[in-house]
């Protein structure tokens, strides 16, 4: 399965080295949640440059990351890749896309806008996203599926407690449906940052208890195992 | 091919002497020919990449284009059959299969067995594979509505599997609720009282990691990928 999607890419590639040059493409793109209990906030879906990156593993998260993964706010990533002359398109789900669901867009990209990146917070989590790198777009017309991985932003503790979604506001942010959706009076499961990097989320620990315990997730509902969504991509001619 | 190849020029040799040697009557052709039946055979190898999961015997099935599940649906009663008791029967027995196999038992972690199945005059069928992870409520692993049109003899294709979950059986891991060894607790349950909807699954908790009801411990822990698959035309 993923060798037959390699090999387009591959080919692709080629093609673009060849030409030595960037075209304009018309791209129908699908970002669906996988998980079993976990939801997306805002969605941000972005063509940009590919020297550009919204984010990059073993690098502090930048503010704009930082608002996002931390209270599902995009709105800070929308004025940067703005300033970058991207082809965007924000909040395709018009809203949280719930566990299982998925969202449509389409998206012109410019020449030059040869990267896609996807990012939207994970709920309830810390600051966990899920993250599309400046995946290379390719030039063959066709449909391509990439699966993608929970990160962990580096920039707050993951004490999986009620709390705030405001940059540096410690706690999961408790949107509805998810303030039905989690439990209370959780001690806290940690306070420290021990990497404050954008890493590989480690995935929420949770418990059985609703009302004590040291988590306010459900243990048997809201964890998950990479990868947490799956992106389809299809490239017209 | 080549064996048809050879009997179609013998035939013909055989009418030019016929026609040698009878009166040149020219309305006297030979019957047609009916095409042989051609067979599609595939060898499905399935490995179990777990620690502690043995597989439920693999359902294989042969099948027009189209799919058994998909993430974001309601699990079919044939997969809820399927995913919370290892019984592959009805799944194989879904409506469209064209045919069908078994896997022989469980395969035990890191082992692997390979299963034929065969299709005759249908060059392109759409393959699925199933397999309860057993020491789960209703997890499962597999492929649905892959197309082998394209798959020459002796040509195969391999891929890893995510662990999926019906979504029709709660993943509450409590003593009874669950058929593998683990447990010896219940199969198949026409209840459903999770999200009904298939998603990818969010792993075993087990007792060892804080779920204290849970009969599961470290030892049945899973990640992606939990198998690997592989398909080849053999014939």
């Amino acid at each position: 399965m993923k060798l037959k999607q390699l090999t387009p890419l591959m080919v692709a590639t080629g093609l673009t080295a060849m030409s030595g040059f960037a075209q304009a493409a018309e791209l129908e793109v699908t970002v669906q949640n996988l998980t079993r209990g976990i939801y997306f906030t805002p969605i941000l879906i972005t063509a940009h440059s590919p020297e550009q990156q919204l984010f990059n593993v073993g690098e502090a998260a930048s503010t704009e990351l930082q608002a996002m993964a931390e209270g599902g706010d995009i709105s800070g990533f929308e004025t940067a890749v703005d300033a970058l002359s991207a082809d965007t398109v924000a909040n395709p789900a018009g809203g949280l896309l719930m566990p299982t669901a998925a969202t449509t867009t389409t998206l012109s990209t410019m020449d030059g806008n040869t990267a896609l990146s996807i990012v939207a917070m994970m709920l309830p989590t810390n600051d966990g996203f899920i993250g599309l790198n400046s995946w290379m777009i390719p030039e063959e017309p066709g449909t391509y599926t990439v699966y993608i991985n929970a990160y962990d932003a580096g920039t707050e503790a993951n004490d999986e407690i009620r709390g705030g979604g405001a940059p540096g506001a410690p706690g999961l942010p408790v949107p509805p449906p998810l303030e039905d959706l989690v439990g209370t009076g959780g001690s806290g499961v940690t306070s420290e940052v021990t990497n404050a990097t954008v890493h590989i989320h480690p995935g929420n620990l949770g418990d059985n208890d609703t009302e004590a315990g040291m988590s306010d997730i459900s243990n048997t509902v809201q964890r998950w195992l990479n990868p947490v969504a799956m992106v389809t991509v299809t490239v017209s001619e | 091919m080549v064996i048809q190849k050879r009997f179609g020029l013998s035939m013909l040799a055989l009418s030019c002497l016929a026609l040698t040697a009878c009166d040149h009557n020219d309305d006297d052709e030979p019957a047609p020919v009916p095409p042989a039946d051609v067979s599609y055979s595939y060898e499905v190898t399935v490995q179990n990449l777990t620690q502690g999961q043995p597989l439920s015997p693999v359902g294989v099935a042969l099948h027009g284009d189209a799919v058994m599940w998909e993430v974001g649906m309601s699990a079919s009663a044939a997969l809820e059959v399927l995913a919370e008791g290892g019984d592959n029967s009805d799944f194989t027995a879904s409506e469209g299969v064209m045919a069908s196999a078994s896997g022989a038992g469980p395969i035990a972690p890191g082992s692997s067995e390979a299963i034929t199945v065969t299709v005759v005059n249908e060059p392109d069928t759409f393959i699925s594979v199933a397999t309860m992870l057993v020491n789960t409520n209703d997890s499962f692993a597999g492929i649905t509505g892959h197309a082998l049109g394209e798959l020459e003899v002796n040509q195969s294709m391999t891929m890893v599997l995510p662990v999926l979950d019906a979504g029709t059986e709660a993943n509450s891991e409590v003593a009874g609720t669950i058929p593998g060894p683990a447990d010896g607790g219940e199969g198949y349950n026409a209840e459903r009282d999770d999200a009904d909807l298939v998603s990818f699954h969010p792993g075993v908790v087990s007792a060892d990691d804080g779920l204290t009801m849970s009969v599961l411990t470290a030892a049945h822990r899973f990640d992606n990928p939990a198998v690997k698959l592989t398909i080849t035309r053999v014939e």
